[in-house]
């Protein structure tokens, strides 16, 4: 990485600052911008190093552990097995839902078995992903409108849309369990008596609400900040021209708000499939909310080689789809972010 | 009378019943945006207010449901801190203080130097780097977690503090240079300019001109770093042990003096007490926070 950082001089001239009197024009620029170069890879390095650290390191370790066959006892055979390269099995243990048989060769994962979970786990991330999120930019929305409007208390409502965001995910966890217990409020509210976190449907609706609660606010956020760029004038125009409220908000705000709202849905979306603490303490994984990431942990204290192999599938799934997003969509986080700098605004 | 003089009666009588049309539809309007902000609010506080009013209940009314605070006691706070049925909140309290303070130190020590760098100067492969610490900010801690579980384990730092502010870093660092960078970006760096022609040296203009404007876009990353850490949850479950282990894993692993029975008022008590430092943090700086939290997405 720190390589791309070298002080290769750049052609175009950078603007503003104060040239640097040495050699003729146009070189003294090149060695300003160079001179930039390698400050910037000297104020980068420690960062560029801790993270090659923190992160690199770790997804190839993890790469190179997926193709490394676990020792000891195989939760399917009851046999020990010995360590070793194991090639792509870990792989297709969990991909093809094949775990190995007793006498060599392999079965499908009985039922019960986390290699069967493969794709049932799969199935639940991205079901709560796309509900999850879809909810949220929904609702997100519409109290970003709210808050874009002028009327008194505003200010108390953009307070409170921080609560959620700030109570930690593990005590949001916690209340919401509270919430949906069967003497729990939220029975008593709506005169029902649900086992919430006791059967399929009702635990993956508490967490999708307990979700929706939790970062709906961010994406309230985000749009906000969004809504607040485009200028007041545009709106004025579009009513003197007599658009409609909806012609207003589907030509005018949609458009003009679209890049910030690629940005906040491609956030909460690899947010989401990453998702773990929400289902981990509020249902433990039953009843189907298991999502890729839980079976991960699960499968951590059974073989670190085979969770290897989850997780790197895990990395793979989201990068492709943040993948998509950024090539396809439309979503870009780097522009949005700010690196085309003062020259284009 | 004429029929001009009519005509004018009537047109006037057209335009004030037209302005009474805008007027009511502006009270409507108006009206709507009071309910649905009252909306927005309930929505937003109601669980959080059930949590603070359950937390003050005493245990044999865990489950009453009467929306006003009833049966006020402070007992589950104390619960909250006991250790007799093995939980260590005031321990796990401190833990969470501990390596929150060391992972925003750490990251805003290096983060600044990469901040100012990606807004100030112009480099060959700065898209490259903000992409690579974008995507390492969106990095799933899934994928960090089994390679450093075995690590640890195997150089004996499982349960360790640092085994839990390393891969805190991995997320906070991340977050830290790309909410200063905008931050930075922002800043009236002309005013350096402007303090050196006046007469300042460098290291004056730095620190009577830079320093104090910098200040709070430091101090709110500050805030946003140490409520990453404080939140983080996955990495802790895993690599923590009964000593180490952060506030989240504490409430998660809550246990009451009977096994089937879960203590919810003191866990209510204990959830209140972790909450109510980061909203009081969130609710004074307000403006700068969110500034700070949607500064990498507009702009």
């Amino acid at each position: 990485m720190a390589t791309e950082l070298g002080p290769t001089p750049v052609k175009a001239p950078a603007s503003g600052g104060t040239p640097v009197h040495r050699g003729p024009k146009g070189v003294g620029e090149d060695n300003r911008i160079a001179s930039q170069g390698r400050w910037a890879s000297w104020l980068l390095a420690p960062t560029i190093i801790a993270l090659a650290v923190v992160i690199v390191y770790p997804i190839i370790s993890a790469i190179v552990m997926s193709f490394q066959k676990d020792a000891g006892l195989d939760a399917a055979t009851g046999l020990f097995t010995a360590g070793g390269p194991a090639g792509i099995s870990n792989y297709v243990n969990w991909l093809a839902q094949q775990c190995s048989a007793p006498g060599g060769g392999t079965v499908a994962c009985p039922p019960g078995t986390l290699g069967g979970q493969f794709w049932s786990a799969t199935a639940t991330t991205f079901f709560f992903t796309v509900v999850t999120v879809t909810l949220e930019t929904v609702l997100g929305f519409w109290m970003a409108m709210i808050m874009a409007r002028t009327f008194r208390g505003r200010s108390l409502v953009r307070a409170a849309v921080l609560v959620p965001w700030a109570i930690p995910t593990a005590v949001t966890a916690k209340l919401w369990f509270f919430i949906f217990a069967f003497e729990g409020i939220a029975n008593k509210l709506f005169n029902t008596s649900i086992l919430w976190t006791g059967s399929e449907w009702p635990a993956k609706w508490a967490v999708i609400i307990a979700d929706v609660w939790k970062t709906t606010p961010f994406m309230a956020l985000l749009i906000l900040a969004g809504l607040q760029m485009i200028p007041a004038e545009v709106y004025e125009a579009a009513k003197v021209d007599g658009a409609s409220a909806w012609q207003r908000f589907r030509l005018i705000t949609l458009p003009l708000v679209k890049p910030a709202l690629m940005v906040a849905i491609l956030f909460r979306t690899l947010d989401a499939l990453r998702m773990f603490d929400l289902p981990y303490i509020l249902t433990g994984g039953a009843n189907n909310t298991t999502t890729l990431s839980i079976l991960v942990i699960n499968q951590i204290r059974q073989g670190f080689n085979a969770a290897a192999a989850l997780s790197t599938i895990t990395f793979i799934i989201i990068f492709l789809v943040a993948f998509i997003f950024v090539r396809f969509l439309g979503a870009n986080v780097v522009e949005q972010s700010g690196a085309t700098g003062k020259g284009k605004k | 009378m004429t029929t001009a003089t009519a005509d004018a009666t009537a047109l006037r009588a057209r335009q004030d019943k037209g302005r009474q049309a805008a007027q009511n539809r502006e009270k409507w309007a108006q009206a709507r945006t009071y309910i649905s902000a009252a909306v927005v609010l309930v929505w937003c506080l109601a669980p959080a207010y059930w949590m603070v009013v359950t937390a003050f209940r005493e245990v044999g009314f865990t489950y009453d449901t009467s929306i006003l605070p009833t049966h006020i006691t402070l007992d589950n706070f104390a619960t909250a801190f006991d250790t007799s049925f093995g939980n260590r909140f005031g321990q796990a309290l401190l833990n969470s203080v501990f390596i929150g303070g060391v992972v925003t130190a750490v990251s805003l020590l290096i983060g600044v130097f990469a901040a100012y760098a990606l807004a100030r100067l112009n480099f060959k492969g700065k898209f490259l780097v903000l992409g690579f610490i974008l995507g390492a900010s969106m990095f799933p801690g899934v994928a960090l977690i089994t390679p450093l579980f075995q690590l640890f384990t195997n150089i004996g730092w499982m349960g360790t503090y640092q085994a839990l502010i390393i891969p805190n870093i991995s997320f906070v660092l991340p977050l830290t240079v790309y909410t200063m960078t905008s931050f930075f970006r922002e800043m009236p760096w002309e005013l350096e300019e402007s303090a050196r022609v006046d007469g300042c040296t460098q290291g004056q203009a730095f620190r009577k001109v830079i320093m104090p404007l910098a200040a709070p876009a430091i101090f709110t990353t500050a805030i946003l770093a140490f409520i990453s850490s404080w939140n983080e949850f996955l990495i802790a479950s895993q690599l923590s042990s009964d000593a180490t282990q952060p506030v989240t894993v504490a409430i998660a692993n809550f246990a009451g003096a009977q096994p089937n029975q879960i203590p919810y008022t003191a866990i209510m008590a204990a959830g209140t007490i972790v909450t109510i430092p980061l909203v009081i943090l969130v609710l004074v700086f307000q403006r700068k926070i969110v500034a700070g939290l949607t500064a990498g997405a507009v702009k």
